[in-house]
């Protein structure tokens, strides 16, 4: 679009001199700044080189790794789809995301339980409901590794501070607890050490959502007779049902791609029933070596993620401003 | 951790150490040495050079080891700085450093490293010929780790090798009926079993732990005879002998202390220091922390080394985890390199640091088996020859790349672990460490 510069028009009425619509025509530099194609690309070229630096091209790097077989010290060769083939037939790895798959549909489920039982709580006047909320966000502040540090001690077959309690204490059991040495008793205390550190994150956004609701459609169903169950159900649950899918897809995404806590508290033992998909690539790729099978592992958590995003979208978000459409 | 020494660094560096090299110097002429003459390793002009090596387990292995760089830096006026890093990121960054040809001139790596860049490294020969004729030759794992698998020629430098025999509480042996550890299977199982008895268990790790649990799977399955791969590298694992060995697993583990499916590395030295666990296996380092604090200094008292039972094969099965050393061939220095080699090998210098490791790193040139640290403490007679012992990771097979890989990736413990929770039959054991070892050997 070019600019057309106009004289400035006349300021007082009296004889008015001679005017003319005199077009100055910009010089290339100017015209060229005015054109809008060069202005979207400059625009964007930043935020592109940044994107593809760090997100096209190392997500494209792993995909193509994945497809190699790469060791650490040596690069690779096309292998094609070797990689899968041999993870196909790969008990452990079969394990990892039966185990994956468990860990994040049950977390999920513990933490959104828990987490809107909290939010409704603190959605009630309390005293210092302040303070009790910025408590609240303290297992989720803390890092993650100092999480499963602590969780690694009160997990420990030697010092855990719930055997402890247990036993020299209270004298209710006369041997230690075992969380971690063997499969299933490992998995569940990996997942209660996730649960408790999802919940506040949930139960904070929830608490958010419950404040948008406007306190006369309570008032409202109160005048009805209705009952406390029935106002969560017809009330509270649609109303939060927007935002429950936003922070649920968050939350399947964060679970889904652990690491920290597996890797810090089992390293995936005992006999890797508790690898998670993201730390077996790691194992596989990193520590044994293995690039481009840890790579084709990593490729594989892609369409679980895609499926949990798309399946939080279409079938908890029903609500037309979600997909782009304005609310009727 | 960086670090650029500087004259100032150098000389407070060398203050610090100066009671270890003092005793050292004193010490140093106990170790015998010929006189011989020193390759003419002229160090080029303007020479610095960078060195990485792993990060240290006990103090004086890295305040010994800067005091002993800052001394080759004031010897010869070649600026060195050694870095030391994580023991789990040593072997990405010389990855890093062999594909990119940038980087450290010199790195100080584990075991099969200098095997696997043979193409990216300058041959040692000279320098490895040198201080194996000076001082009584190379040990068996020296000469293992340092030679091209075949050949006569040195890729690697093995600066020392750390092992882990068994460490157990003499007054838990004693009560229940024994003075030291039997060295037959039969007998080391009634010893586990009388212990768990008298309430005093045994624990060895089973978990994901790199050093212990290698260790344990390893001489579990040689001490019945197993090995890994043959001597062409090909998979042997599922044999006869393995089996055995597994199906004496399931009695043994029976009476361990409960949890070692979930230790790493540190748990039996936490677990041994409460008085959790009486028998274990271990590297030098749990005596010493023991030792040194007045804690536990009566456990310490009460403790004794010895080798895993031999069982079947007749000698210990064990091996050490090698430091081996390597010179890149990107390096713009490599006679200022290999003279620092030989220089942090010379008695002068290494037998300090020897004895301020206070035998973590058994050494592998057989002269300093007269070294004094060796008599210092009568605890640490099992660790003098440490790179004696005849096996190594891989055995029996040639130094490789998948050695280290089936280590890391545990194919050996989790076999063990497999058997021992009850997830998996001997047989089906066998065949899954089979299937996955033939992947890195393939």
């Amino acid at each position: 679009m070019a600019t057309t510069t106009q004289a400035a028009p006349p300021i007082a009425p009296q004889a008015a001199p001679h005017w003319s619509n005199v077009r100055v025509e910009p010089n290339w530099l100017a015209r060229l700044f005015d054109w809008k194609p060069l202005l979207i690309v400059a625009c964007m070229l930043p935020a592109i080189g940044l994107l593809m630096v760090f997100l096209t091209y190392p997500l494209g790097l792993g995909i193509w790794l994945a497809f190699t077989d790469t060791t650490i010290g040596k690069s690779g060769q096309w292998v094609g789809l070797e990689n899968f083939q041999y993870l196909m037939e790969d008990r452990q790895f079969w394990q990892a995301v039966f185990y994956s798959v468990f860990y994040t549909a049950v977390a999920t489920i513990g933490k959104f339980g828990l987490g809107l039982w909290l939010a409704l709580l603190l959605n009630k006047h309390l005293p210092f409901k302040s303070l009790l909320r910025a408590i609240i966000l303290l297992p989720w502040i803390t890092p993650t590794v100092l999480t499963a540090i602590a969780f690694w001690w009160i997990y420990d077959p030697q010092f855990s501070i719930i055997s402890y309690v247990a036993v020299d204490a209270l004298g209710l059991r006369d041997r230690y607890f075992d969380f971690l040495g063997s499969a299933w008793p490992a998995r569940w205390s990996l997942i209660a050490a996730n649960i408790w550190r999802g919940i506040p994150f949930v139960a904070i956004s929830l608490l958010a959502g419950l404040q948008t609701i406007s306190p006369s459609l309570y008032e409202a169903a109160l005048l009805d007779g209705s009952t406390g169950w029935q106002r969560f159900r017809y009330i509270t649950f649609p109303l939060l049902l927007p935002i429950l899918a936003i922070v649920m897809t968050f939350s399947i995404i964060f679970t889904f791609t652990d690491f920290q806590l597996v890797y810090a508290i089992t390293r995936g033992g005992p006999v890797n029933s508790t690898h998670l998909m993201a730390t077996l690539a790691f194992q596989r790729g990193i520590p044994g070596g293995m690039l481009g099978e840890g790579a084709a592992i990593a490729v594989s958590m892609i369409p679980f993620l895609v499926f949990a995003t798309l399946f939080s979208y279409f079938a908890l978000a029903r609500r037309k401003w979600q997909q782009g459409e304005s609310n009727d | 951790m960086a670090n650029i020494i500087t004259r100032r660094d150098a000389l407070r560096l060398t203050a610090g150490g100066a009671a270890a090299l003092a005793l050292g110097s004193q010490a140093g002429a106990q170790v015998p040495r010929a006189d011989v003459a020193a390759p003419s390793l002229a160090p080029e002009k303007g020479a610095s050079l960078r060195i990485l090596r792993p990060a240290r387990f006990v103090e004086p292995d890295e305040t010994i080891f800067r005091a002993n760089t800052a001394k080759f830096q004031q010897a010869t006026g070649i600026e060195t700085r050694v870095d030391f890093v994580g023991w789990e990121d040593i072997r990405q960054q010389s990855a890093v450093a062999a594909n990119t040809g940038t980087g450290p001139d010199i790195v100080l790596g584990w075991a099969e490293d200098p095997h696997v860049y043979v193409d990216k490294i300058i041959e040692l020969s000279d320098v490895a010929e040198y201080l194996g004729k000076r001082y009584g030759g190379w040990t068996f794992l020296g000469e293992k780790y340092g030679k091209k698998q075949g050949t006569n020629n040195w890729v690697g430098i093995p600066f020392g090798g750390t092992t882990g025999p068994a460490v157990f509480r003499r007054s838990a042996l004693k009560e229940a009926g024994f003075s030291s550890i039997p060295n037959d299977h039969a007998g080391l199982l009634k010893l586990c079993q009388e212990l768990k008895r008298i309430n005093k268990p045994a624990g060895f790790a089973l978990g994901n732990a790199v050093g212990d649990g290698n260790g344990f799977a390893n001489w579990l399955i040689w001490s019945h005879g197993g090995y890994l791969v043959d001597e062409d590298g090909k998979v042997a694992i599922n044999s006869k002998e393995t089996i055995a060995a597994l199906t004496f697993l399931k009695d043994l583990y029976a009476s361990f202390v409960p949890g070692t499916l979930a230790w790493g590395d540190p748990s039996n030295n936490r677990a041994y220091a409460a008085n959790e666990v009486w028998l274990t296996s271990n590297g030098v380092s749990l005596y010493f922390a023991l030792k040194n604090d007045p804690a536990t200094r009566a456990i310490a008292e009460d403790t004794d080394h010895q080798f895993m039972p031999f069982g079947t094969v007749g000698k210990a099965p064990q091996t050490s985890l090698i430091l081996n050393a390597m010179v890149f061939r990107h390096t713009k220095f490599p006679n200022a390199a290999k003279s620092y080699i030989q220089f942090m090998l010379e008695s002068e210098q290494y037998d300090p640091w020897l004895t301020g490791c206070l035998g973590y790193w058994s050494h592998t040139l057989r002269a300093y088996s007269k070294s004094a640290v060796w008599d210092s403490d009568p605890k640490l007679e099992v660790y003098r020859n440490g790179t004696e012992n005849q096996f190594w990771s891989g055995y029996k097979g040639p130094i490789s790349h998948a050695a280290g890989t089936v280590a890391a990736e545990y194919v050996m413990v989790q076999m063990c672990a497999s058997v021992a929770s009850g997830q998996a039959t001997p047989e089906e054991a066998a065949r899954e460490a089979e299937r996955r070892s033939r992947r890195y050997y393939r």
